[in-house]
């Protein structure tokens, strides 16, 4: 085993030769496949930056606003292209500026290389000056984390980074590296990290489970599918459509599945949980049959699990063995890579059709549409909403776009009605619900899909959140369109406040300032819209726009997302009003 | 579900941030430790983790899951108290003239199969090693008479049943990254 290692070693080794841990970490970006990072300078990682200097032909580094710019950056980069996403600091406040942005990387699974510097080893533990402890602080947010203080252990402990960051269920990795390691000088040689022995990233898929699952399929009579991001995570996408095909079960999605299967496929049948679709809802808790594939029901999707979907068996397939039995105990757990489970369950199951359940979902589809998603769409009020700005999104970009979105009721509302034909199209902040995600993800997205239209869509309050992330859009002429549809409230919070706290609505009001000034100062393109005449142009003149595009829709008030789940009820006793 | 005591034995690589990472997933879940020992295992580089908690049996696995789940813990185990052979040390100082004064405790001593381990003219020290009970039973023997110092150590912990944990190394097929 240990010549095979070392043969393997031999084989990868990309060159040898003197140089500082500072450049050696570039080598190691390069020898990754890395051509693009976003970061912000400072102190203790100048020596990396100086070598991005000398690189900068090979290796695009994108000067954010603010460090937290950078890690959301780098997710919205990894999400639409596969990639890990790679972002660079500081020590101090520049490591500590990360920290929103990695936890949203380890919650939604998203792989993530973080670097930041470090004040000098003998330093450590001094309060010396942008000191601090970004390993204890990182821990509890990181898939796994490694404080560098010697130049040679660079290369294996970033080789080992990215493996552990894209592998199994992907997730943000830190390493902080010492002044003096990026000083100190190495013989460089770099091998790709093939494992860790303590680490096994996919968990071997018992046959029998696979048996009893199909045997459960087989004879189910109302089955279900909720998938989720493992789907996109694991490419999984054309085996998730064969088996939905084969097997006729109707399927709904989480926020962070969605796009996975295209939204005009006659077994799509909408998003589960807080703010879902009526349907999928409802009829959780009438399936007999729940196939959760690469989902980890979430408080969100579940509500209250002493009443989720009791009467149901449930087939659980998950790569991360922590997942199993954590919130719904599963009847069969199906471990492995969902591209793997799914293929390998495809021939076992027996072709059929569920016409009249099916049937059900669209009955349902049809009480939500009288009731909800038609005054969304097409109000009968003078006000603007959001679901008709989503609806004329739609319309331009025929459901090709990316779309980004925010935190907040606009973001529950372009999870419902943006509409899609491809998969990493939905880049959102799931579940951190972290405000501020939606514009630096968007520069991200769209560096990562540069063929794509990248649309982000954002509340008021959010946009306020990363807002100086305009410069960065700025300098690098990133062809992104921003839409904020402002209603001058902080509106989900506000929502919250009418339902549950008698309207008492404690700071959720907006005193915003003019955003397109403020466009118009970052020389972005931008315009207003009031009034429903001038929308669709106006919609038509972004999409159309080569260059970045600002859009702000003034959008009725006091609006609310419905359907909803409230906190702790069951999930059929969603609200349609 | 009822709590009861659980050890959990974790095998680790020898890592400086894991013992942070770990006691992490107890913190984020407001579990109190009841013992917590790290000190090498029988296998070269590895090191175990004996942890006790009092916890229910389904908050135990979730645990484990969560434990397992970090990069570089090679596995976890959790046992209940009768299926390992436990024991804790504590270490009594006493003034040396109680010796004297206090024929008593010279009984006490003899019957408690405790170890002197130092004497100086003005303390020695009593080494007892046991369950907990066995051990707060010699303590409350001997505090009335005034404890200058007492120290007791969290429980390390034997399976009856094998562990296998080279077998699961050889498993995972690769040396030491």
């Amino acid at each position: 085993m240990e010549t095979q290692t070392q043969t393997l070693r031999k084989e990868t080794k990309i060159s040898t030769k003197r140089m500082t841990g500072a450049e050696a970490v570039i080598r190691c970006l390069l020898a990754e496949g890395v051509d693009l990072i976003y970061g912000y300078p400072g102190g203790a990682i100048m020596p990396v930056y100086d070598e991005l200097y000398k690189y900068r032909d090979q290796l695009h580094h994108v000067l954010t606003r603010h460090e937290q710019g950078a890690t959301h950056a780098a997710q919205g980069y990894a999400r639409t292209s596969g990639k890990v996403g790679v972002a660079i600091a500081t020590s101090g406040p520049g490591a500590t500026n990360f920290v929103t942005g990695i936890a949203d990387a380890q919650i939604d699974s998203t792989p993530m290389v973080c670097i930041t510097g470090q004040v000098g080893s003998h330093l450590l533990g001094s309060d010396a000056f942008q000191e601090t402890d970004i390993i204890g602080i990182s821990t509890p947010i990181t898939k796994w984390n490694h404080q560098v203080t010697k130049a040679e252990d660079i290369p294996a402990v970033l080789a080992k980074a990215f493996y552990i960051a894209r592998s199994g269920r992907p997730g943000p990795v830190l390493i902080d590296i010492t002044k003096d390691a990026q000083f100190g000088e190495l013989d460089f040689v770099y091998s790709t990290c093939k494992g860790v022995r303590s680490y096994k990233p996919v968990p071997e898929t018992d046959l029998k489970s696979l048996e009893q699952a199909a045997k459960l399929i087989n004879k189910a009579k109302k089955p279900m599918i909720v998938f989720g991001q493992g789907v996109i995570l694991g490419e999984a996408e054309e085996e998730l459509k064969n088996f939905i095909e084969k097997s006729g079960i109707p399927s709904a999605w989480t926020i962070l599945g969605l796009s996975a299967l295209p939204t005009s496929h006659p077994l799509n049948v909408g998003m589960v949980g807080m703010h879902g679709n009526y349907g999928p809802n409802k009829l959780t808790n009438e399936c007999d049959l729940l196939l959760a594939i690469g989902m980890r029901f979430d408080d969100r999707v579940t509500g209250n699990l002493e009443t989720y979907a009791k009467q149901a068996k449930i087939i659980h397939f998950e790569i991360d063995p922590a997942e199993i039995n954590k919130n719904v105990k599963a009847d069969v757990a199906v471990m492995g890579n969902v591209k793997n489970t799914l293929s390998q369950i495809f021939p076992m199951v027996k072709s059929n059709s569920h016409d009249s359940w099916v049937q059900e979902f669209r009955d349902y589809d049809a009480i939500e549409y009288d009731k909800v998603i038609k005054e969304e769409l097409y109000p009968s009020n003078e006000g603007l909403s959001m679901g008709e700005v989503l609806r004329r999104i739609n319309e331009e970009t025929k459901g090709d776009a990316v779309i980004v979105s925010d935190v907040g009721q606009h973001q529950m509302m372009a999870c419902r009605y943006a509409e899609f034909n491809k998969s990493k199209s939905n880049i959102t902040s799931g579940g951190l619900g972290t405000m501020g995600f939606a514009l630096p993800a968007a520069i991200g997205a769209k560096m990562g899909a540069p063929d794509r239209e990248v649309v982000a869509i954002i509340g008021d309050g959010g946009y306020q959140m990363t807002i100086q992330e305009l410069g960065t859009i700025f300098q690098t002429k990133v062809p992104v369109k921003i839409v904020v549809l402002n209603n001058d409230f902080l509106g989900m919070v506000r929502q919250w406040q009418q339902l549950f706290f008698d309207k008492r609505y404690a700071s959720t009001e907006m005193v915003n300032p003019d955003f397109i000034k403020i466009a118009e100062g970052y020389h972005i393109k931008s315009t207003r819209v009031t009034k429903r005449e001038n929308l669709q142009e106006a919609i038509a003149e972004m999409i159309a726009s080569k260059e970045a595009y600002f859009l702000e829709v003034c959008v009725e008030k006091e609006n609310n997302v419905f359907p909803m789940i409230p906190t702790g009820a069951s999930v059929s006793d969603i609200r349609l009003e | 579900m009822k709590k009861e005591n659980y050890t959990i034995s974790v095998y680790t690589e020898n890592n400086i941030g894991l013992l942070n990472r770990i006691s992490a997933i107890f913190l984020r879940r407001h579990i109190n430790l009841e013992s917590f020992t790290a000190s090498v295992s029988e296998i070269k580089d590895v090191f175990r983790f004996t942890i006790v908690v009092n916890i229910t049996e389904e908050q135990v696995k979730k645990i484990i899951g969560q434990i397992e789940k970090q990069i570089e813990v090679i596995k976890a185990f959790y046992h209940k108290d009768d299926e390992t052979i436990y024991q804790e040390t504590a270490l009594f100082k006493i003034a040396s003239k109680l010796l004297f004064e206090e024929r008593k405790i010279q009984n006490v001593i003899k019957d408690s199969n405790a170890n002197i381990v130092t004497v100086t003219p003005e303390f020695f020290v009593l080494e007892k090693t046991g369950r907990r009970r066995d051990v707060e039973a010699l303590y409350d023997q001997l505090e009335p008479y005034g404890l200058m110092q007492f120290v007791r150590s969290g429980r390390i912990s034997i399976t009856k049943e094998k562990l296998h944990i080279s077998k699961i190394l050889e498993n995972f097929g690769m040396e030491a990254v």
